[in-house]
């Protein structure tokens, strides 16, 4: 596991020492950490990195883990659909599912913290217990809440409005609330297995195991299984672009536990695909970040087509090995991209293939793109830059003022 | 002026950092961009006007506030865009004047007596925010010249930043600390005046570090040679 030192050769003595001051002024606190799940999805793997760099920085930083069985994951995964405005079929039966999973874990959970740091809908009605702590309580939202289903959206406020303060990761993903909302973008780690430096002989031998050549250009979506990323769609990109260049196409997916709709989501990419040998479609465990990382790499063009994003940090990922990217204007992929600058930003199939194509003709323009890109994340969506935002939001609530003199 | 001559006050370096919040107010024309203008805290007015200087560091021009971008490229008003993109910042000593200027310039434009307005669409309205500012002392002070450039030169961009942008706005001085110190503590009047002179909004925030550091070295070879021509006369 990295160390905080180990960031100082990426971004600097001076950002690491203001970190350290920074977390001085937290000493004493207890910051526990609460999700659904501790394998799996963005949430779980930056808390993995998080909450042990805190610890580094002398932050007692903890995290737990709610409990729920296939019915309530069933719920969220609902939940989080119609989240993104997705039309799903949400019945009386799901909220009482949802209630009693939040109250069985109510009665079992230790909230110890000083800070309870709530992170996305699945533990928010834990925030019931509130009365009976003496603590703060933080909701993070990592997801699109820009056009929400309105009875989750309602149900879900009803909690939202009894935190202390709630957090979200781009400006058009807010509410009308009642509690102070507070904008942090969410980051990625330079040092994990999935972005350091890999040398040639690994990228290699992984694209030997999946049977991936290197005699032509590879275009790459890395996501979850899921309809939100449009598989579908970029297998249509795909097909537009082969007809003028030859390339593969390579849909790789890690699961999540608390995801039970990839499976489905996977056969039907499978028969899309039609057995074509130029598409692989690689379902990897949770585990296997060398190997989405070796994928990145050796892309000639990285993909993220989604039709919703909660931030979409596979962009980040992929801008920080210079790579060109094309991508979907939607979540917090327009913070991350600037059109024509960082990355090509595009709205339907259509204009994703034209930007993929454009990239694969002018390898020099993408080439400006990808090292622009990288500059970008380094400035702005890197672990340091987050860890930097939640310690000075676990500090902010005890102040009203705007400016704080420490 | 000396390398090594001891200043009256040491200069102690100070740093910021900033957290985003919501302010819950959105404009979809430039009657709601007006009217919410009227109203919101220098904070908000602050974040928007200056949080490019630190976000693309490495963008350099870049889009000089929000203001200015959103009215040109959301609901393109490339007229009101341009006049609200050359507000001079340096003009300003508080950072609530810089809103009247805004206002202002708003106020007296044709596009805003246009029937309809023109109105962004949805998703891409102006969403206000403010920079909670944090202010904390660094360990770094600095007793001399000599040491006032070696802590500037390892220093957070963070740090100059605040020294040179947030000091001067935010607490309505008509000049950033660095010059100050100089002039008052060491009392090089010429060289403060010189660090004045920049207009520290056309560099990126490690540009105005080498600009500031390269102005100070500069003046110091002045002093030494004019030091020494005199001496070699006097000899």
């Amino acid at each position: 596991m990295a160390k905080l030192s180990d960031y100082e050769s990426i971004v600097g003595k001076d950002i690491i020492d203001e970190l350290r001051i920074l977390a001085g002024k937290l000493s004493g606190r207890v910051i526990q950490n609460i999700n659904s799940t501790a394998v799996g999805g963005g949430v779980a793997e930056i808390l993995n990195r998080m909450v042990p760099l805190l610890g580094d920085l002398g932050v007692d930083a903890q995290w737990d883990v709610i409990k729920g069985g296939e019915d309530f994951f069933k719920v969220t995964k609902k939940f989080h659909n119609a989240l993104h405005g997705a039309n799903v079929e949400i019945l009386p039966s799901d909220f009482d599912t949802f209630i009693e999973y939040s109250e069985m874990n109510a009665r079992q959970m230790n909230l110890y913290g000083d800070v309870i740091f709530i992170h996305d809908p699945q533990p928010i009605a834990l925030i019931k217990e509130k009365p009976k702590t003496k603590s703060k309580w933080i909701w993070r939202c990592h997801i699109d809440f820009s056009g929400p289903d309105i009875r989750v959206w309602l149900f879900l406020k009803d909690f939202i409005e009894q935190f202390d303060g709630s957090v979200f990761s781009a400006p058009g993903f807010t509410k009308d609330l009642s509690v102070r909302q507070f904008l942090i973008s969410p980051s990625i780690d330079p040092l994990s297995d999935k972005n350091k430096e890999l040398p040639k002989r690994v990228i290699n031998k992984v694209l030997d195991t999946y049977g991936i050549s290197q005699d032509k250009p590879i275009i790459t979506q890395i996501s979850r299984f899921d309809y939100l990323k449009d598989p579908f769609g970029v297998i249509e990109v795909f097909r537009l672009v082969r007809k003028y260049t030859d390339c593969q196409l390579v849909i790789a997916g890690g699961g999540a536990t608390d995801d039970p709709e990839g499976d489905k989501v996977l056969n039907e990419i499978r028969e899309k695909a039609d057995n074509d040998p130029d598409i692989h479609i690689l379902v990897l465990p949770p585990t296997s970040n060398i190997e989405i990382n070796a994928l990145q790499r050796a892309s000639t063009v990285i993909l993220q087509k989604s039709l919703r994003e909660g931030f979409g940090l596979t962009v980040a990922e992929a801008l920080w090995k210079a790579k060109p990217v094309v991508a979907s204007a939607v979540g917090g992929i327009p913070l991350q991209i600037t059109h024509k600058f960082s990355g090509l930003l595009s709205r339907t199939v259509e204009g994703t293939a034209y930007g993929i194509k454009q990239l694969l003709h002018s390898p020099e323009y993408a080439k400006k793109l990808g090292k622009n890109g990288k500059e970008h994340i380094r400035q702005n969506f890197l672990l340091t830059r987050h860890l930097r935002d939640y310690m000075l939001l676990f500090l902010a609530l005890d102040y009203p003022e705007d400016v704080i003199r420490l | 002026m000396g390398l090594r001559k001891k200043a009256k006050v040491p200069f102690r370096f100070y740093t910021r950092l900033n957290l985003l919040e919501l302010t819950g107010k959105k404009a979809r024309d430039l009657e709601e961009l007006l009217n919410i203008t009227r109203e919101i805290s220098g904070a908000v007015i602050y974040y928007h006007t200056h949080h490019f200087l630190q976000q693309q560091q490495y963008l350099s021009p870049e889009p000089p506030n929000d203001f200015a971008y959103w009215v040109s490229n959301v609901l393109r008003e490339s007229e009101l865009g341009e006049k609200l993109a050359s507000i001079n910042l340096c003009e300003f000593n508080s950072i609530i004047a810089v809103r009247d200027k805004i206002v202002e310039v708003i106020q007296k434009d044709p596009a805003l007596k246009r029937e309809p307005l023109r109105t962004a669409p949805q998703g891409e309205e102006f969403t206000f925010k403010k920079s909670i500012t944090f202010i904390f002392p660094t360990p770094y002070s600095a007793n001399n010249m000599y040491e006032f450039i070696e802590i500037l030169k390892k220093i957070t961009v963070n740090s100059i930043y605040f020294h040179v942008f947030e000091a001067r706005l935010r607490s309505e001085k008509s000049i950033g600390d660095f010059c100050n110190w100089i002039e008052n503590s060491i009392s090089d009047v010429e060289l403060a005046h010189k660090i004045t002179n920049l207009d520290p909004y056309t560099y990126t925030l490690e540009g105005l570090r080498a600009n500031i550091i390269k102005i100070i070295e500069e003046s110091l070879v002045d002093n030494k040679s004019r030091t020494f021509l005199r001496c070699g006369v006097l000899i």
